[in-house]
C-alpha cells in the first residue's frame, strides 16, 4: 500500500494561559520571570485550611474565547479535582473541569486549500468560492497550571511553584484534522484569534501556549465505512461521550458507534513550536504507517518529540493507565453564566481576523496576500485602516479603493523592514497614520521619486518632522515641468555624444544610461517618465 | 462489585499508601460495606431528579482580578523537607 492509502486523524489539545494579573484561585501575581517561589501563598502552595476563590476575569476571558470559538456555554459549570502525584503539584490534585466544562461543541474555521501545487503545498483561499474548513472544538475548560521542575543529572529535581495556579484554558479539538499542514493551520488560526481577542499572549517560549497532539492512522478501505454523520447539536449522549473521551486523554480516537474504526493513537508531547508540531506529526504518521505496512501494531502511548534527533520516542513505559479519579471540587461553588453576562462579553468581541481579511479585500481592493499580512497583526490592521481613512478624507477624487494598495505597499515594505530591524512592535511605531499618508501621497502622485520617498521616510523617523517639511527643505519635489527638464536633457545629450550616436545606430539600450545622466544633472528630481519621453523625442530628431 | 486484594493494592498505590496485610484486610472489609451501601442507594428511582452539583446553594462566589502580596520565598519554603537556592528539592522524577 502506498502512503496515500492511509488516512491521518489528528486531534489537538491546546493549553493557553489567560491574560490575568492574578492567579485563578488566589491573589498571587502571574508575572513571568520572577525569582523562584516568590509568587506563592498558602492557597497555591496547597497548605491546609485554605479556600480557593475564582478569579472573575479568568472566567470572563474563558467565556470570550468560547464565544469566539462558536461554543455553547455550560451553565451551571463546575470544577473538579483531577488526582495525581507529581512534585510540581503541591495539592496532589489539579483543579480542573470534568463533566461540565465551561464550553462545548464549537468550531474554528481554517482556510480551505484552493489548489494543491505539485510540491504539495496548499494555497489558502478566502475568496468565498470555497467555504473555509471547520475544525470542531469538543470542549474548552478552565484549569490551574502546575509548577515548573528542573531536572539535574545528580538525581534530584528543583521545583518552582510560581506557575502553580496560573489560569489556563484547555481547548480540545475534535479529531477533524487530516494532515500535519492542517494542524499547523489550525494552531495558527487559534493563536491569531486568542491574541486578537486579548485572551492570551500565546507566547510559547514563556509557556503561555502549549500543544499536545493525538494522532492515529487508518487504512482508507476502513475509512470509507467510517463516514458517520457529524454529531447533531443537542445530542447529549454523544456529547457526554466526547467529554469523557477528551477528559481521559483519548481525543484522537472517537468511537461513536460500531461503524467507526480508527487506528490506535499516540499522544505527542514536548511540542515547543508550531513547526515542531507539524514535523513531529509528519514523523509520527510515517512511523505508524510503516508499522501497519509491516503488519505490526501501534502501541497506545505518550511519545516525546526530540528536536535534536528529529524523531518521536516513548516518554516512559506506561505500566498503568492513568487513573485520575475525578470528583467534584467541594471547595468551589458552581458558576452560573447567565445570558446577560454572555451578552456583555459578546459585545467586547471585535471583528475577527478571518472576517476582516475578506472585508479588506472587498472594501479596499487589496490583494489577498496583502490582506493576510495586514490582518495577521491587529495593530497593523488598525493602522492600515486609519491610513486609508486619512487618505480618503483628504482626497479630492474619492474612490472606495483609493490608496489601499499604495498604503499596503508601504506598510509591508518600508515600515515592516524598519520594525523588523528595530525589533519593534507596531504599537510602538512613532509615525502617525496621517503623517505616513502625507508621504504615501507624495509618492503615489509621483511628486517625489521612490528613492526620495525612502529618504524622507528615514528622515521622518529620525527627526520627527512631517513629510511635507522634509520634501520642501530638501527640495525633493520632482520636476515635471517639461521646459525645465528639457534643459537637462539637452545638456546630457551634448556631453554624451557617443551614447546619442549609439542610440541612433540602433543600440537603444543606452537610453537607460542617458536617463541616469539626466537624473544626475537634475539631482534626482526629474520625473523619469518625462525624461524618457523627452530623450526619445530629441534622439529621433535629425 | 467485587473488592479483592488486587483492587486494594491498586487503590493503595494510587493514594501512595503503604499498607500492612492486616490494614489491607481491614480496609477491604470497610470498603465492601461502603460499596454495598452505595449499591443499596442505587435502587432509588432518580429518573426525574436533577443531579446535585454542590451541596451549598450558592453560585458565582468570585473575586476581582487583583494581585495581593505573596509569601516571601523563605516563608514559602519554610516547611520544605529539602531545598536548594529557593527551590523545593525533590527526588528526580523522570528518567
Amino acid at each position: 500500500m502506498d502512503n496515500m492509502d492511509y488516512k491521518i486523524t489528528i486531534g489537538l489539545e491546546v493549553h493557553t494561559q489567560l491574560k490575568t494579573s492574578s492567579k485563578l484561585f488566589c491573589g498571587c501575581s502571574t508575572n513571568f520571570g520572577a525569582s523562584p517561589n516568590s509568587q506563592t501563598c498558602p492557597v497555591c502552595l496547597g497548605l491546609p485550611g485554605v479556600l480557593p476563590v475564582v478569579n472573575r476575569k479568568a472566567v470572563a476571558l474563558a467565556v470570550k474565547a468560547a464565544l469566539a470559538l462558536n461554543c455553547k456555554i455550560n451553565s451551571p459549570t463546575k470544577f473538579d479535582r483531577k488526582n495525581y502525584f507529581y512534585p510540581d503539584l503541591p495539592k496532589n490534585y489539579q483543579i480542573s473541569q470534568y463533566d461540565l466544562p465551561l464550553a462545548k461543541e464549537g468550531y474554528l474555521e481554517i482556510p480551505n486549500p484552493k489548489s494543491r501545487s505539485p510540491n504539495g503545498t496548499e494555497t489558502p483561499s478566502y475568496d468565498g468560492a470555497q467555504s473555509p474548513r471547520r475544525i470542531g472544538i469538543t470542549r474548552a475548560h478552565l484549569e490551574e497550571d502546575a509548577g515548573k521542575s528542573m531536572h539535574s543529572d545528580a538525581g534530584y529535581s528543583l521545583v518552582d511553584l510560581n506557575r502553580t495556579g496560573v489560569p489556563l484554558l484547555e481547548i480540545v479539538s475534535e479529531p477533524d484534522i487530516n494532515s500535519p499542514d492542517q494542524a499547523h493551520q489550525y494552531l495558527t488560526a487559534l493563536k491569531e484569534l486568542l491574541i486578537y481577542l486579548e485572551i492570551s499572549d500565546c507566547d510559547m517560549e514563556k509557556g503561555s501556549l502549549r500543544v499536545d497532539a493525538n494522532i492515529s492512522i487508518s487504512p482508507v478501505s476502513d475509512v470509507s465505512l467510517r463516514e458517520v454523520p457529524r454529531r447533531a447539536s443537542g445530542d447529549d449522549e454523544v456529547i457526554s461521550k466526547s467529554n469523557e473521551i477528551a477528559s481521559s486523554r483519548q481525543g484522537g480516537i472517537r468511537n461513536d458507534s460500531g461503524e467507526t474504526k480508527l487506528g490506535v493513537k499516540t499522544e505527542i508531547k514536548n511540542l515547543n513550536s508550531f513547526k515542531f508540531v507539524a514535523k513531529a506529526l509528519e514523523f509520527e504518521a510515517n512511523r505508524q504507517i510503516e508499522l501497519l505496512k509491516s503488519g505490526k501494531e501501534v502501541v497506545q502511548e505518550t511519545r516525546l518529540w526530540d528536536e535534536d534527533k528529529q524523531e518521536t520516542r516513548p516518554l516512559r513505559s506506561k505500566e498503568d493507565v492513568q487513573d485520575y479519579r475525578y470528583f467534584p471540587e467541594p471547595d468551589l461553588e458552581p458558576l452560573v453564566i447567565n445570558e446577560g453576562w454572555i451578552g456583555q462579553i459578546r459585545k467586547t468581541i471585535p471583528e475577527l481576523p478571518a472576517a476582516r481579511r475578506v472585508r479588506f479585500v472587498n472594501q479596499y481592493g487589496i490583494p489577498e496576500y496583502d490582506a493576510d499580512v495586514l490582518t495577521a497583526d491587529k495593530e497593523l490592521a488598525n493602522y492600515f485602516e486609519e491610513c486609508v481613512k486619512s487618505y480618503n478624507s483628504t482626497q479630492r477624487e474619492r474612490s472606495p479603493a483609493s490608496g489601499g494598495k499604495a498604503i499596503s505597499n508601504w506598510l509591508m515594505s518600508e515600515v515592516a523592514k524598519y520594525l523588523n530591524e528595530q525589533k519593534m512592535e507596531m504599537k510602538d511605531f512613532k509615525i502617525k497614520p496621517q503623517e505616513l499618508v502625507e508621504l504615501v501621497k507624495f509618492s503615489a502622485a509621483r511628486q517625489i521619486t521612490s528613492t526620495a520617498a525612502k529618504e524622507v521616510f528615514g528622515e521622518m523617523l529620525k527627526s520627527g518632522k512631517s513629510a511635507t517639511a522634509i520634501v520642501s527643505e530638501k527640495g525633493l519635489l520632482q520636476v515635471s515641468d517639461q521646459g525645465e527638464i528639457e534643459v537637462f536633457v539637452k545638456e546630457a545629450l551634448k556631453s554624451n555624444p557617443q551614447m546619442a550616436a549609439d542610440y541612433k545606430a540602433g543600440k537603444t539600450v543606452v537610453l537607460q544610461a542617458l536617463v541616469g545622466q539626466v537624473m544626475r544633472l537634475s539631482k534626482g528630481k526629474s520625473n523619469p517618465e518625462i525624461v524618457r519621453t523627452l530623450l526619445q523625442k530629441h534622439l529621433s530628431e535629425k | 462489585m467485587e473488592i479483592d486484594d488486587k483492587l486494594i493494592s491498586h487503590l493503595a498505590y494510587l493514594a501512595r499508601l503503604k499498607l500492612t496485610d492486616k490494614e489491607g484486610q481491614s480496609l477491604k472489609g470497610n470498603l465492601k460495606e461502603i460499596i454495598d451501601y452505595v449499591e443499596e442507594l442505587k435502587k432509588v428511582d432518580v429518573a426525574n431528579i436533577e443531579p446535585l452539583v454542590h451541596t451549598v446553594e450558592q453560585t458565582n462566589v468570585w473575586r476581582e482580578d487583583e494581585t495581593k502580596p505573596s509569601l516571601p520565598a523563605d516563608k514559602a519554603l519554610q516547611n520544605a523537607p529539602a531545598k536548594q537556592a529557593n527551590f523545593f528539592k525533590v527526588p528526580k522524577v523522570i528518567e
